[in-house]
């Protein structure tokens, strides 16, 4: 058994193999891969006996569960309206700037993917992104550099 | 004691039954509302819009669809509210669809098109969208080809996929703009599990989903001198081409369908039955040798329960879903590819033909035998064995091209050697139908006898329930098969792939011990296929049914051991079922495929 | 013109003392119909935006007849503006919970979920910890509830209730036909309670303080208090517990840094006001936007007069052409043409007068759409072209 056909199992056994199980086991992928691969959502598809189309459809649906390749670290600047007036563009260009990427991009050394997002739910201090799970407030071009620039020396394993 | 509501329609006051819908209520009454992603055969969706209706006192207007009646409720179908509503639905759908009318395969039969007449959508003011979206076409399989263009997003093949047949091909993948209906990953039609039933093509309002026509290349070998042209006959098509000449659902017109392919120019016109009752004899015997393997020999090897193998929909979901039963299923081609081997081989020596000059057509009620006759392996007479597949829609298009009054042909016999057939060949084209054509013969063999119900009728394996059971105790067998006294052969029944899933997933966990099981992709069995004229709906299968059984039950030999062309050609040329040569051309392997 | 009444502001949500456990006890000691009698007549209303009176939900749900019935927590709080939920769970978790217990306890209920949306997962293992010490007082005072999270996975739609479960079954956040009504067939096609957090920390207060405390803050209709989570050109961003009912004006006068253009009630789901009509409006529960004007969620954002009135209705069609489901014409149809048609106005490739072409359309989506999304969009659409239409033109 490889390692994703493992993680599945295990996430199955956790989850359980229903169709209610489907979307904490496609999180649990998403969380330790990145990104569900075809090999993986078929796995899915196989652990919980639907087929493999319905996992594809169930998790396009959601932004959160790509299916295309992401770095380790994922930005999610957010886009809407209160971030838009205080300043996002600024801090797109300065990661675009700073990491050589643009929108949909992920940098050459797989670290970073830089995606935008909708309302972050922190309004009263935008502009706001998250990298990961981890949210990041009252952005300025600096303090975006220095988040980045802790990322990039990040020396972790997972 | 029925529970009956009042309600008002259009200002009519009616009595309905509760739990109603809008829609069931006023379709009783005679009123019709539009619909389009409403769709008898499948749950209710509700998405579409269009056949939304106004209740007096709510501001929101209600999809007529979805929303059950209630008591003292006021129901207008036509309200300036609902009318300019309704107009904006399909002002929408069309400006995200490919209205190039002229050039799409479904001119003058697409629902869409319909609502847009009805409602006399002259202009379009709003944007046209498509030029802003990337769509695609699918036009991969040999089957079915895939136009989203043309999608207006129904979900109807997503339904007929999962609930229908239970194959779940189909998906909607994204959500906002980018909603839109594809495979796994988007791979195209023919790299996932699809089976070709063609079910999503019957259940499509539109283009979106249309079969693979071959039609212009059929015209070219048909006025190919240097080409002798054989068709044959699949026994559904029969009793659904009258459709498409606008005779009513469940009219027989053998005879007139024969004259129209000779009209056509076709040089052999033969029947599918006639390899149909081939297919019984080959298929009797094997279940009958494995029985002995199994019962004698001890043989655990030897794999039960037999299944039948002519559904090419069926062969490939086994293919993909349960491989490891593929030695369960039968050995014998489908009545077409065993038609086609023959044709090249049996029928040109016959005939002093070149079967390098034979073309090989079949009508087929089926999108999936398009499928099957590409399938790499279908090569046995030295040729593709069958080299065009059309729909029984696609006979439709040839004889209105051809300016033939249809209806006015007088009624003609196929061509002989190959066109002989008893009334078991024709039960093919119903659920149940190979299973009753077996039993006659194999019932006959061991016993002796004919089979123990009325007339020949096995009604237990008649019908259309999803999945059927019959018993039949072997009782005085003769001396060959005594073996088999007393041995109750248990077999079932299954027609629409979603019923082939409970019955295997049955085998698998040991709770179901059959011995012989006759399963069909499409729901009714082929009169329901995936090239049957459109529209489809649960009474008009109903119809067909009847008119197959009526029409085995007019025919003079209803056995398919006692059809003489089958004895000939045992005499001249196979020898004997599962003999070398029946090996060689009518009998076929499997493969294992990925579960996606 | 200055005016010196002031927003009336309360602390009911966010004081905390720390007496959940003493409120759990002591409520399920009272009969269930009390105390659905004591959230009725609080007349408390969903805090979500739909504004479904709670007492009734509850009521229904607990009449339903059913072994199985399901209490669910709608956090995906993701209406552009609004972050008043996230502070409860991480301020006064404890509330939330409680409220669920209780409402369990009324109605039957036995599990309890909380659909965090995948935006707020930094919450997630706070709030387990707080569910395990929670759900062992549960046990100690042998109430029968237990309570998971359930996390969302990014999509808007998601907190529209239907949609919410359809997720948690495992399907994509498809919005559902109704009826029939979750209180009948909900979660699993079984009765289900579904309120958002706020709804149901405001059902804590209530238990807590008694209906009439509640009742008689507010106004006729719209009773209590609600959390405002105000963002955008204001000198004083963040969540505020204020008495429904206030006059917009007032509210301005208060939050805005002396130049407010408009102000985005409701999310962009909501109405825009126009400083003209900051007078003739006030913030509760009624009809349209002819002096009353929905909170939906209560989010308030106000703009000054540097902003571009076409950049914010295009940010919102943007925000709702990626965010439907997608399943229903008029709205997956609808935002499209709604967010080029005002492009196209705006670049003269369409006349002025196609605006109220696209009008007549917001009409439709919200009479035809399936859900609150599509319904919605014309409430912003329609305030924002109607009170700046030279802003979408020049």
């Amino acid at each position: 058994m490889n390692s994703i056909q493992s993680l599945v199992k295990d996430l199955a056994d956790t989850h359980g193999r229903k169709r209610e199980s489907l979307l904490p086991i496609m999180q649990g992928v998403v969380t330790r891969e990145k990104f569900l691969s075809e090999y993986a959502m078929v796995e899915i598809a196989r652990e919980i006996d639907i087929s493999a189309a319905e996992v594809y459809g169930t998790a396009t649906f959601y932004s959160f569960l790509e299916t295309q390749k992401m770095g380790k670290y994922v930005i999610r600047l957010c886009k809407t309206i209160t971030c838009s007036m205080k300043g996002k563009n600024q801090i797109l260009l300065a990661i675009q700037n700073m990491l050589k990427v643009g929108l949909g991009e992920t940098t050459s050394d797989g670290k970073f993917t830089l995606l935008e997002t909708n309302c972050l739910g922190w309004c009263h201090k935008a502009p706001a992104m998250l990298i990961n799970d981890e949210v990041y407030t009252e952005l300025t071009p600096e303090k975006v550099r220095e988040t980045l620039t802790m990322y990039m020396n990040k020396n972790d394993e997972n | 004691m029925s529970d009956k509501i009042n309600i008002t329609i259009n200002g009519l006051p009616v009595k309905v039954n509760k739990n109603l819908t809008i829609l069931e209520a006023a379709e009783l009454e005679g009123i019709r509302i539009p619909t389009l992603c409403y769709h008898k055969d499948l749950c209710v969706a509700g998405n579409c819009r269009v056949c939304v209706v106004e209740l007096i006192g709510q501001k929101r207007l209600s999809a007529a669809c979805a929303t059950p009646c209630e008591e003292g409720m006021e129901i207008l179908t036509n309200s300036l509210k609902v009318r300019n509503s309704r107009k904006h639905i399909i002002e929408l759908l069309l400006s995200e669809h490919n209205a190039d009318c002229t050039k799409c395969y479904r001119n003058g039969n697409c629902e869409l098109q319909e609502l847009a007449s009805e409602y006399k959508i002259m202009t379009q003011d709003f944007l046209e969208l498509v030029p802003f979206k990337n769509y695609t076409i699918d036009n991969f399989s040999p089957s079915i080809i895939k136009d989203d263009s043309k999608c207006i997003r129904c979900q109807r093949c997503v339904r007929t996929c999962a609930e229908l047949q239970g194959v779940n091909a189909l998906t909607v993948s994204h959500k906002g703009d980018q909603m839109k209906i594809t495979t796994f990953f988007e791979k195209h039609m023919n790299e996932v599990i699809c089976t070709s039933c063609g079910q999503c093509v019957n259940h499509c309002p539109t283009g979106a989903l249309v079969e693979k026509n071959y039609i212009e290349e059929v015209w070219e070998v048909i006025t190919d001198p240097k080409k002798h042209v054989i068709v044959q006959t699949a026994p559904a098509v029969r009793v659904g081409l009258g459709e498409e000449m606008g005779l009513k659902p469940g009219t027989r017109v053998t005879g007139k369908m024969v004259a129209a392919l000779k009209r056509l120019g076709f040089d052999s016109v033969l029947d599918t039955d006639f390899t149909a009752d081939l297919t019984i004899m080959e298929e009797g015997t094997e279940l009958l040798t494995r029985l002995k393997k199994a019962l004698v020999d001890k043989d655990e090897n030897v794999r039960l329960p037999l299944t039948t193998s002519c559904s090419p929909g069926w062969i490939k979901y086994i293919e993909h879903m349960y491989p490891e039963y593929l030695e369960n299923v039968s050995t014998c081609k489908s009545p077409q590819q065993m038609f086609g081997a023959l044709a090249k081989t049996y029928y040109a020596k016959a005939r002093r033909l070149d079967p390098e000059n034979i073309v090989s057509v079949s009508i087929m009620p089926c999108t999936a035998k398009k499928y099957e006759a590409a399938r790499p392996e279908m090569y046995d007479s030295g040729y593709r064995d069958v080299d065009y597949v059309l729909t029984t829609r696609e006979m439709a298009i040839l004889i209105k091209q051809a300016g033939l009054d249809f209806n006015k042909l007088e009624p003609v016999k196929f061509d002989r050697l190959m066109g002989e057939s008893t009334g078991a060949g024709v039960i093919f084209g119903a659920t149940g139908g190979v299973m009753e054509a077996a039993l006659r013969t194999a019932y006959e063999i061991v016993t002796g006898r004919e089979v123990p119900f009325d007339n020949l009728n096995i009604t237990p394996v008649r019908g259309l329930e999803g999945v059927r059971e019959a018993t039949i105790k072997i009782e005085k067998p003769v001396k060959e098969w005594a073996f088999l006294d007393g041995i109750e052969l248990k077999c079932a029944v299954a027609h629409g792939l979603a019923n082939a899933r409970k019955v295997m997933d049955a085998v698998k966990s040991g709770k179901a011990d059959y011995h012989f099981i006759e399963i069909m992709a499409c729901p009714g069995g082929c009169l329901g296929g995936g090239g049957q004229p459109i529209p489809t709906n649960p009474e008009i299968r109903k119809k067909r049914a009847e008119a197959i059984y009526a029409e085995d039950g007019d025919m003079p030999i209803r056995k398919s051991h006692m059809n003489p062309e089958i004895t000939k050609i045992y005499k001249d040329f196979l020898k004997e079922p599962l003999g070398e040569i029946s090996h060689h051309l009518l009998h076929t392997k499997y493969i294992k495929r990925e579960r996606y | 013109m200055a005016n010196s009444y002031l927003l009336k502001r309360a602390d009911f949500i966010f004081r905390n003392e720390n007496d959940w456990e003493q409120i759990l006890s002591n409520s399920i000691k009272k009969k269930p119909q009390a105390l659905i009698n004591e959230l009725i007549s609080s007349e408390l209303k969903g805090r979500g935006g739909a504004g479904f009176p709670t007492g009734l939900k509850w009521k229904l749900a607990a009449e339903a007849k059913s072994d199985v019935k399901y209490i669910i927590c709608n956090a995906d709080e993701g209406e552009p503006g609004t972050f008043k939920d996230r502070e409860i769970l991480s301020k006064v978790p404890f509330k939330v919970l409680t409220a669920m217990a209780v409402c369990g306890y009324i109605t039957g209920a036995r599990q309890g979920y909380i659909y965090l949306r995948g935006e707020y997962k930094f919450l997630e293992d706070e709030l387990n910890k707080v569910i395990d010490e929670f759900e062992y007082y549960c046990k100690e005072i042998k109430l029968d509830f237990k309570i998971d999270v359930f996390m969302g996975s990014g999509a808007y739609i998601c907190g529209e209730e239907t949609a919410l479960m359809e997720s948690m079954e495992g399907y994509r956040g498809e919005p559902r036909n109704k009826p029939p009504f979750p209180t009948l067939e909900g979660y699993e096609g079984k009765p289900t309670v579904i309120n958002n957090v706020e709804t149901l920390a405001h059902a804590y207060t209530i238990f807590k303080e008694g209906a009439k405390k509640f009742y008689d803050l507010g106004v006729q209709y719209s009773r209590g208090t609600k959390l405002f989570s105000v963002s955008g050109d204001t000198p004083k961003p963040g969540i505020y517990e204020l008495e429904l009912g206030m006059s917009l004006q007032d509210f301005v006068y208060e939050f805005g840094d002396g130049d407010t253009k408009a102000v985005q009630v409701g999310g962009a789901s909501g109405f825009l006001v126009p400083r003209k009509k900051f007078k003739d409006a006030a913030i509760g529960y009624q009809g349209k936007l002819t002096g009353i004007s929905l909170p939906t969620g209560g989010s308030m954002m106000l703009f000054n007069s540097s902003r571009s009135m076409y950049n914010v209705l295009d940010n919102y069609l943007e925000f709702f052409r990626e965010e439907s489901c997608g399943q229903c014409t008029p709205c997956r149809v609808g935002c499209q043409q709604l967010l080029l048609g005002i492009k196209a106005v705006k670049r003269g490739e369409k006349p002025a007068s196609y605006l109220e072409k696209l009008l007549r359309l917001t009409e439709t989506m919200q009479y035809t759409a399936k859900c609150g999304l599509g319904q919605s969009v014309a409430n912003s659409f329609s305030s924002i072209v109607e009170n700046f239409r030279e802003e979408m033109i020049y």
